[in-house]
């Protein structure tokens, strides 16, 4: 569906993209993890077609974007960061207009349009003004919109952001439907447990270069073991797992202990350090992530 | 991007239309408001400028003050609405709506967005003409059948300076700057292009620069021929003016915006 070889993107002397590479299949989920500034969104616009890559190779479809562009793009659904709905048109409005730039006819587009409205449950908002929406409509209004041409490819970057709980379970639940009816999905997110839940395949990316590539749960096991222990941070705890050679990790005032017997050493460090407060749970893509890129801010 | 980048050939579609057809929705949608403005400003100038200063002037080379102004006003009606339209217009689309951003996701090529939005612009230009004409009209100052050849010069003038607006749009850094070309450049424009006085009257250099540089010294000559009925053989060097330079300010306009909005 999509493969990149080495592909990269420049800014005059910035390096957004830094010789990435890395494939999708047909009928997957494939995320894009990464801080803010990693070159998701730039890797986006390229597979997209509206950002011309500097370097490398890029295919969609078996097709180059730089000779192809509307041959892609009307095979491809966009849900984009920024809400860019057109305010000077209904919801209704809106899809009609969109369908009209992929040379959809009257007709056929209205029966897509109800559909759509349907889908994203907004058949009573058919009518609305865009900006009477709330910010949750709005993201569903977009999937919609991205759906019109029926793509075979979808890309969402950063799709439930801002959304209420119930707004990202129907989003990911459409996802999925999608995925079930044969579309191949692309997505960026800041969402680690969205990720996890939605994604077959995932790539990590960080100052425009992919840091690990592979399935959640695999990545998980490998970078973050199995189980963590979060407990209070003391002189008591930190001499202890120093002794004991144990590898921690400190962030704020928690020291994470990734382990594959949470249990064992959980009540070992109970008995020793009396620790206030502490906890185990299942490791989690977030300790990856965080392991990976620091826990440093980045803008 | 290189000098000959400005200049080279953009890859236009007919999916330009859509983006036509989608300003012309909105423009539809609130039609009262839109055909309001022309209509009254038909009236206003005519009323306040030919029948007001009209008393004192009484006429120019032989002609009647007001049948002289008539198509200033019309052909200052198209450098507005579509310099206008391209500047502001555009601009908040592109910018605050992000329009332009939604519009390529699809298979609209930046080319073809630009090219809509101008052909929009000349429409525009075209529609307004073709109220005030209405208005003329009543007045007794047009001579017809020739004034009804406004109608489709309009379209190219407007076409010019839509072009000429989204040049501008292209580099502005904020929407506050582009007050600079309308003040600076299109209002004095619509003073001393030989509207509302002969570019004559002016010292000999005056004449020329107007002649060179302003766009609206031609069309407000090929009106005045058409509503007079009164048409030379110079029609011809102001319609090679014109299209020699809207060809160049479409092109050049097109390639601006691709270089702001491709990175």
């Amino acid at each position: 569906m999509i493969t990149a070889r080495n592909l990269t993107k420049s800014y005059g002397n910035v390096t957004a993209v830094h010789g990435v590479s890395f494939s999708v299949e047909r009928g997957e989920i494939f995320g894009f993890l990464g801080p803010n500034g990693a070159g998701k969104t730039t890797t986006m616009k390229m597979i997209q077609c509206v950002s011309p890559r500097s370097g490398g190779t890029l295919s969609v479809f078996d097709l180059d974007p730089d000779e192809y562009p509307a041959e892609i793009k009307r095979r491809i659904g966009v849900v984009p960061q920024e809400t860019n709905l057109d305010p000077d048109f209904t919801c209704e409005g809106n899809l009609l207009t969109y369908a009209r730039y992929f040379d959809i006819p009257a007709d056929s587009a209205q029966k897509r349009v109800d559909e759509l409205l349907a889908f994203v449950q907004l058949e009573e908002k058919r009518n609305v003004a865009i900006e009477k929406l709330s910010g949750g409509m709005k993201r569903r209004l977009i999937l919609a919109r991205a759906l019109i041409n029926d793509p075979e490819l979808l890309i969402l970057d950063e799709p439930t952001i801002g959304l209420d709980p119930q707004a990202r379970h129907l989003v990911w639940e459409r996802l999925k439907m999608l995925q079930a009816q044969g579309s191949t999905i692309v997505l960026t997110t800041h969402y680690l447990d969205e990720a996890a839940r939605l994604c077959d395949r995932l790539v990590i990316m960080d100052y425009g270069k992919i840091l690990i590539e592979g399935v959640p749960a695999d990545m998980v096991r490998h970078h973050a073991g199995e189980e963590i222990v979060e407990v209070e941070r003391s002189d008591d705890v930190l001499a202890y797992l120093k002794d004991m050679g144990i590898q921690f990790e400190i962030a704020a005032d928690t020291v994470l202990v990734s382990t594959s017997d949470a249990p064992a050493l959980a009540s070992t460090l109970l008995e020793r350090c009396r620790p206030k407060k502490m906890l185990t749970r299942p490791a989690t893509l977030e300790d990856v992530f965080l392991k990976l890129t620091g826990r440093g801010l980045r803008d | 991007m290189t000098v000959t980048g400005f200049f080279s050939v953009p890859r236009i579609t007919s999916r330009a239309w859509h983006v036509w057809r989608r300003n012309l929705d909105v423009f539809v949608k609130t039609w009262q408001v839109n055909f309001f403005p022309p209509f009254v400003e038909a009236f206003l100038y005519l009323i306040a400028i030919g029948v007001g200063i009209g008393t004192y002037v009484k006429e120019i080379d032989g002609i009647p003050y007001v049948n002289y102004i008539a198509p200033a006003i019309l052909a200052i009606a198209v450098m507005n609405s579509a310099f206008f339209e391209c500047t502001y217009g555009s601009y908040v689309r592109m910018y605050y709506q992000k329009a332009f951003d939604a519009m390529i996701a699809t298979p609209l090529s930046i080319e073809d967005v630009i090219a809509g939005e101008l052909l929009w612009g000349a429409t525009k230009s075209v529609m307004y003409v073709v109220i005030m004409l209405c208005v003329l009209s009543l007045f007794g100052v047009m001579a017809f059948p020739t004034s009804l050849l406004i109608i489709p010069v309009a379209f190219l003038g407007g076409l010019l300076f839509a072009a000429l607006a989204m040049c501008f749009t292209s580099i502005t850094p904020s929407i506050d700057a582009l007050n600079y070309p309308s003040f600076l450049f299109i209002t004095p424009m619509s003073l001393f292009a030989g509207t509302f006085f002969p570019l004559a009257l002016l010292p000999p250099a005056f004449g020329y620069v107007a002649l060179t540089i302003f766009p609206l010294t031609h069309l407000v000559a090929v009106f005045r021929m058409f509503s007079l009925s009164a048409i030379s053989w110079t029609i011809g060097l102001h319609f090679i003016w014109m299209g020699a330079v809207t060809i160049i300010l479409v092109i050049a306009a097109i390639n601006l915006m691709k270089r702001r909005l491709i990175v």
